[in-house]
């Protein structure tokens, strides 16, 4: 029976078998002499499983020419590496961490700390730009009360971004 | 701080007076960021790197924290002098390996490091002699608020903090405590918590991580999750853990004096015999015979006075340590020779082994 099984890593006949159960959730891991020896499991000071779970959970079916529009990574550049190229690569390879999630990690959604000062910067930049587009085609469109307002709101936004930069040095 | 000047000066783990801990040597925490809308350090170009690098690097060591400190780029410093940053603990062997772009920012007191352009772009790390978590993880977390000040970190509301590698997706922390377990493995109980460790979903590594055998006893034992979790959850839960193993080797080392004291004094004092006469000591012999010299302090065979000395020793037997004590290159052999010698006179000014207060 062992025989049927293939290596998860390079599908040459497995004959190392790892179950691990992480809060009620059976993991499997199917291995080659090799490959067991290559990532430490015969090692009784231990190994890293969820490095290893990544390898192996990653989806078999061929690699799709899906590149990150951020920084050209492509899937099959994450299928060798097992890491990604930039943080936009989370949006553009969702489909394929996704299902990786529920193995690795103890939920899929993060509870822990926010960056608040980063994370409200960033916002305040975002409302920046899209402002200065809004005037821009107010301006255009010859919207010229609509321009006033974004023109007043973006002062606004920009004493708010300044004070946060101020606050910081 | 110049490197030469942070080497020669003592390290958290080698702080004589904060190590009173039987089991947990060391505590550490290390977080896990990166700049948002830059490419990780795996995939930039050069320039990219070193343009995160310097961004990232000045950041870091405007921190308060961070002033008098060392901050250097990795590609100035030798091969000795990052051999002794890893044995410390400072830095990880994989920034060893970093051609160019990478940087190391460490505190003047050595307990807070930034590996910049390892994995991630920062790596940040506190560590504690003994076991600390609550304070490590105060202090760790209000180096990376302030470092939030001036840095845009990747980060998404659902997976939190975004890293190259998703194992490390969501709060992007990974503490760890470093044990002395000699009783455990003296029992041959070590697999079993081992096995056990990993079906709670943390992992346990010897001393120098992978690719090291656990020379002296020493084991370091970490979560692997950090997504569906809080910082603190995690913690909690690793210390929830940790105190399970604590317990457990007490209780071994209650059963080895109760079922064959003169089989444990055997070793320690055997352990001493060699240390104080040894002439050829490896590296990993050293660890095994300085981690027997540890329990007996804990049984009360030495000094309590005496744990420093043996914590010290534990790095300073290291072999970037031998090597730079002795102000040069040395073959395996020779540092063999140094480091027994070294041992030798250190153990020369020790008192003799008292057992019968041990045997009580």
């Amino acid at each position: 029976m062992a025989n049927s099984l293939k290596c998860d890593l390079c599908s040459k006949p497995a004959t190392v078998h790892l179950t691990q159960i992480v809060n009620s959730k059976i993991h499997k891991v199917d291995l080659c002499e090799a490959c067991a020896q290559a990532k430490g499991v015969t090692d009784p000071s231990g190994f890293s499983l969820a490095d290893l779970l990544l390898k192996a959970s990653l989806n078999p079916e061929p690699a799709g020419d899906a590149k990150c529009s951020a920084c050209g990574f492509t899937q099959q550049d994450f299928k060798k590496t097992g890491r990604f190229g930039c943080p936009e690569c989370y949006s553009h390879f969702s489909r394929l961490l996704d299902p990786m999630l529920d193995s690795m990690h103890k939920g899929s959604a993060h509870t822990g700390k926010i960056p608040q000062k980063a994370v409200t910067r960033r916002s305040l930049y975002e409302r920046l730009t899209q402002l200065e587009t809004e005037l821009d085609q107010a301006i255009k469109a010859e919207r010229y009360e609509d321009a006033a307002r974004y023109r007043d709101e973006i002062t606004q936004v920009r004493q708010a971004a300044g004070r946060k930069e101020e606050a910081g040095k | 701080m110049k490197i030469n000047e942070l080497i020669d000066s003592p390290s958290e783990l080698t702080d004589t007076a904060a190590s009173k801990s039987a089991v947990v040597l060391m505590t550490r925490i290390r977080l896990a960021r990166n700049l948002a809308a830059q490419p990780f350090p795996g995939w930039a170009r050069e320039a990219q790197k070193k343009e995160i690098r310097d961004q990232c690097m000045q950041a870091v060591a405007a921190l308060p924290q961070m002033k008098r400190g060392l901050a250097i780029p990795v590609e100035s410093l030798d091969e000795l002098q990052k051999q002794i940053l890893v044995e410390r603990h400072l830095i990880s062997r994989e920034l060893c390996h970093a051609k160019s772009g990478s940087g190391i920012v460490i505190s003047k007191d050595q307990s807070c490091v930034v590996m910049v352009n390892e994995e991630d772009h920062l790596r940040i790390q506190v560590l504690r002699a003994g076991f600390q978590f609550k304070k490590v993880w105060n202090t760790i977390n209000a180096l990376d608020s302030d470092l939030e000040e001036h840095l845009d970190f990747a980060f998404s509301p659902n997976l939190g903090y975004l890293s190259a590698c998703p194992t490390n997706l969501g709060t992007g922390i990974r503490a760890s405590a470093m044990m002395h377990l000699p009783a455990l493995v003296i029992s041959s109980q070590m697999e079993k918590v081992v096995r056990a460790v990993n079906q709670l979903g943390m992992a346990v590594r010897g001393l120098f991580g992978e690719g090291s055998d656990a020379s002296g006893s020493i084991f370091q034992i970490s979560n692997q999750t950090t997504l569906g979790e809080s910082e603190e959850e995690i913690i909690k839960h690793l210390h929830g853990v940790l105190n399970t193993i604590i317990e457990q080797e007490l209780n071994a080392r209650e059963k080895l004096i109760e079922t064959d004291p003169n089989k444990l004094f055997d070793k320690i004092g055997r352990a001493f015999g060699i240390l104080q006469n040894g002439h050829l000591l490896n590296s990993g012999e050293a660890m095994n015979l300085l981690s027997l010299i540890r329990l007996g302090i804990d049984f009360g065979v030495f000094a309590d006075t005496q744990r420093a000395v043996v914590d010290r020793l534990f790095i300073e037997c290291q072999p970037g340590h031998v090597q730079h004590a002795a102000k040069g290159s040395f073959d395996p052999n020779q540092r063999d020779v140094l480091r027994a010698s070294r041992l030798r006179s250190e153990f020369a000014k020790l008192p003799p082994p008292d057992f019968t207060s041990a045997a009580k």
